[in-house]
């Protein structure tokens, strides 16, 4: 059996496969996010009844999930490889297990199986049906068929595939701690990483300044509400909301957040959201039928 | 010639769980089809695996019968101008018309021919929406808004008629004879004969039974821990079942087995593995989707998975040592019980005061809740209340208090134990109750199958601690709209569990069910007493006792002894007031004849409004005086009062 491959190498490949079939190769959104789909490359695209097949690599951040790189498995920030396939494709499962052959998975010899597991994220207003897919038995990806978004039943539906990038080296290479993956030749996992993640777990559980983060969130609530009423800056509006929501996972993992206090922080986060969504819909939408 | 059908619906994965509802509801629905629409035939066979509905039938017609049928017109006096009319609407020429006699007059007519539809035909139009009726718990959309719903994307669809396709189509899915195998391999094409055969060389096992048998068979030397439920599932999430084995550290058994057996059932879907003298052994059993594991690749991805989970176990076990039970009360504060109804602190302080005033473990109630806020149990909730026990046990408090701790959420179910211990008992119906008597207040009452916070499963456990538990336990500060749950609550344990009939739960709780323990003693006397040959008679008689008070609008019940013929009447006074005190058991047989003598021979509508009056009154003694037990006339009884 040939080596297994690095994590960039890892990456490429994947890049390179959907770049094959259609897929605009983005790169990741420099605003910090949770999750793949909170890039504006998901959450606005697959609003709105324009075909979009893009993918790339979304660093995601996760301050609860931090465990000062003690952890072999957790991180407080890990990389997800998002796919949106626009509409999705009748053989969509197919070349989503052609993307594992690529890189380097030989199906005859492993064990897939696709488990119920529906998607909703409340405070972007949407959810989704499907799976995730276990190989061997462990959690390799998420793969969604979105249904609503922002609050707006899709008009087509889009596939999300989103893969765990250290989850599927750490197989591939046959490590038991992410930190021993090899990112390139010569260099492991936590030559790249585990100051990261020493230093942020830290900040994030006991130095991020929690007045300061409550102003923040104010702060960027105001700007994203002006924003909104404006036409034209529906995505400088959104990246507000990407602020709000990562503040809020700060202070939620320095368990700065009452119980009183967290149903409506969420909600605060959600009807920016929301408003962002509508205002994105309005905008896309062509101006003879928003008279008409 | 009759025809075999055979029907599939290919799709992408169907979650396991939904799978044997949706078969028998699409079994039911084409049943119904083949009678209303007259095909003939009936369901043979219906199969599923993840990726397929498959449903075979026997005995089909080849088309319709025809049908005649005589339709009466206009009346013949109505003229040709009607008959023309009448003709237009059959679709003919008065000329085709007849003349029909009644005993009204004469009618024309036309005998209506109804040309028989091929069953091809029929089946072609009836099919889609068939299959789009299929219920499931939860439906969507892949080919965009508004267009067709179903559980996943249809992908193909097989319709044999005998050797013939029967055409339609779904969501741009046309049907055909080309079914599709284990993936990776191109579809191929079927008939009804050959169709489970080519599937199985296909890597499919279309019968779930099958697949049962595979895995048992494959897992018979394995001394596999049994576990219906996750065969089930095993069986339902896989085309081509193959069970293997895989061994972990043996250092991991030092971990506490419930967190260990979490992880490998609801985590992994594995089954774990007993040594010769039942004891957990260091292997565990993972069912692939495949036919083989040729390089040991699958087995090693199975360990390795484990091992990471073992070590995120061992890893949240160490770091939740770190801060006690005790120390995490405070941080319930953060963790939300219900939205409108506080945090878990707030819970815990009412909790630790009512186990209190039961005379349970207000230290056991204090700490139950911490687990929470723990690594552990964030990671694995199924375990919450049995992590808090056992960190409780590891930091060294009492006994008892860690027993009641890790038992306090059950009963989980109909079929799980009660706590076995005291302190368990009380800490269980104590958190119970006040999660019940909290969600009531603020409105959350289940309704039909709605019922998000599990309060049908809150209140049977509070029922069956009090009852099998024996727990003196009165209900306190229960609102209206809770006291009806409860009944209802009882009444379905009484009834489906205990199999008292439901006439002889009525009877006993008009008596009363503040105390269940009586209510459960007196149920018990009551069913005993049923099966003598008097009780239904005197079951039948305090009805009747009862309709004539309520008749009467009886309201004194001054009573006068003096007032009393001789006879029937003083007969069965002197037979109730004679045996007071004694077992109703030994009075029923006595007291009948009595009271049936006293209805055939006196009248208790006297003229005289004294005497009518203390005859009523006599009668209400009797059923106050045998009402302790049950309210009697609730009893069916075969005899009409």
């Amino acid at each position: 059996m040939s080596s297994p491959l690095t994590f960039q190498e890892t990456v490429l490949r994947l890049k390179q496969y959907w770049s094959e079939r259609g897929c605009i190769i983005q790169e990741p959104y420099d605003v910090e996010v949770g999750a793949g789909t909170m890039a504006p490359e998901t959450f606005l695209r697959v609003l709105g009844p324009g075909a979009y097949n893009v993918a790339y690599v979304q660093p995601s951040r996760r301050p609860a999930d931090g465990r000062y790189g003690e952890n072999p498995n957790r991180l407080y920030k890990h990389h997800q490889l998002q796919v949106i396939l626009k509409p999705s494709p009748a053989d969509v499962i197919d070349l989503y297990l052609g993307s594992l052959q690529a890189i380097g998975i030989d199906l005859a010899k492993h064990d897939i199986k696709f488990e119920e597991d529906n998607w909703e994220a409340p405070t972007l207003g949407a959810w989704g049906i499907g799976w995730q897919v276990m190989l061997d038995g462990m959690e390799i990806s998420q793969f969604t068929y979105f249904q609503q978004c922002g609050g707006f039943d899709l008009e087509l539906i889009p596939a999300e595939l989103t893969y765990g990038l250290e989850r599927i080296v750490a197989f591939l290479q046959n490590v038991d701690s992410v930190y021993d993956i090899v990112w390139a030749p010569g260099f492991l996992y936590s030559a790249v990483r585990l100051k990261d993640e020493q230093q942020f777990s830290k900040y994030n559980f006991e130095l991020a300044d929690v007045a300061m983060l409550w102003q923040l969130f104010d702060l960027h609530e105001k700007e994203c509400q002006r924003l909104i009423k404006l036409t034209g800056v529906v995505l400088p509006a959104y990246d507000q909301v990407l602020k709000c929501s990562n503040i809020f996972n700060l202070l939620d993992s320095r368990g700065a957040i009452s119980v009183t206090e967290r149903v409506g922080v969420i909600g605060r986060v959600r009807r920016l959201a929301l408003g962002v969504a509508e205002a994105w819909m309005a905008e896309i939408t062509p101006k003879s039928e928003a008279v008409a | 010639m009759s025809l075999p059908f055979l029907l599939e619906i290919g799709t992408e994965e169907i979650p396991d769980w939904m799978i044997v509802p949706a078969l028998n509801n699409l079994q039911d629905m084409f049943q119904v089809l083949l009678d209303q629409q007259a095909l003939g035939g009936r369901v043979e066979e219906v199969q599923a695996t993840p990726r397929r509905l498959f449903l075979r039938a026997d005995g089909l017609l080849e088309r319709q019968a025809d049908i005649e049928e005589l339709v009466l017109g206009p009346s013949k006096s109505a003229g040709a101008g009607a008959a023309t009319g009448f003709a237009k609407k059959m679709g003919t020429t008065p000329d085709h018309l007849g003349i029909q006699s009644t005993a009204k007059g004469e009618y024309f007519s036309f005998t209506k021919r109804t040309q028989g539809q091929p069953t091809a035909a029929v089946l072609g139009r009836e099919l889609p929406n068939l299959i789009l009726k299929i219920q499931w718990p939860k439906t969507m959309v892949w080919n965009g808004k508004g267009t067709e719903r179903f559980i996943r994307p249809i992908r193909w669809l097989v319709a044999l008629l005998g050797p013939d396709v029967v055409p339609f189509e779904i969501a741009g899915v046309k049907s055909g004879n080309t079914t599709v195998g284990r993936r990776g391999i191109p579809p191929f094409p079927v008939t009804i004969q050959n169709f489970s055969q080519q599937l199985k060389a296909n890597g499919v096992i279309l019968s779930a039974d099958e697949r049962r048998e595979k895995i048992e068979l494959g897992i018979s030397t394995w001394r596999a821990k049994p576990d219906p439920d996750l065969l089930h599932t095993l069986v339902y999430i896989t085309e081509f079942p193959t069970p293997i084995l895989g061994s972990f550290d043996r250092s991991y058994l030092d971990l506490p087995h419930e967190v260990l057996i979490t992880v490998m059932r609801h985590h992994q879907k594995y089954l774990s593995v007993e040594d010769a003298e039942g004891k957990l052994a260091p292997h565990f059993i993972a069912v692939m989707n495949t036919d083989a594991d040729p390089d040991g690749l699958v087995r090693q991805g199975n360990e390795r998975v484990l091992r990471a989970r073992f070590n995120d176990a061992r890893f949240f076990w160490d770091q939740d040592q770190k801060k006690k039970l005790e120390e995490r009360v405070e941080d319930l504060k953060n963790v939300t019980f219900q939205a409108k109804l506080g945090s878990y602190y707030d819970k815990t302080l009412r909790v630790v005061k009512l186990v209190g005033a039961l005379g349970g473990s207000e230290r056991a109630a204090l700490l139950a809740k911490c687990d929470l806020t723990t690594d552990m149990v964030k990671e694995f909730t199924d375990l919450q209340g049995v992590v808090g026990g056992l960190y409780a046990r590891a930091q060294g408090e009492p006994e008892e208090v860690a027993q009641a701790i890790y038992d306090h959420y059950k009963p989980l179910s109909m079929e799980d134990a009660i706590p076995s211990t005291a302190g368990g008992k009380l800490l269980s119906l104590a958190d119970k109750w006040d999660t019940l008597v909290q969600c009531f207040d603020v409105g959350m009452i289940p309704t039909g199958s709605r019922d998000p916070f599990g309060l049908r499963r809150a209140a049977q456990g509070v029922v069956r601690i009090i009852v099998e538990g024996k727990v003196k336990f009165y209900f306190p500060g229960m609102s209206p709209e809770l006291s009806e749950f409860m009944r209802d609550r009882l009444e379905y344990y009484f009834r489906d569990v205990r199999s008292f009939a439901y006439d002889e739960i009525r009877a006993c709780m008009a008596a009363g069910w503040n105390d269940l323990t009586d209510l459960e003693a007196r149920l018990v006397r009551v069913k005993a007493i049923r099966t003598t040959p008097d009780f239904e008679p005197i079951a039948a008689s305090f009805k009747r006792i009862k309709n004539i008070l309520k008749q009467s609008q009886f309201s004194d019940s001054t009573f006068h002894a003096n007032l009393l013929e001789p006879g029937p009447e003083l007969d069965l006074y002197e037979q109730i007031r004679g045996s007071v005190g004694q077992p109703l058991e030994s009075r029923i047989g006595p007291l009948r004849p009595k009271v049936d003598l006293f209805f055939d021979k006196v009248l208790v509508n006297a003229p005289d409004p004294n005497l009518r009056r203390n005859r009523l009154a006599l009668l209400h003694n009797l059923l106050t005086e045998f009402s302790e037990i049950a309210d009697f006339s609730e009893i069916v009884t075969e005899r009409q009062p």
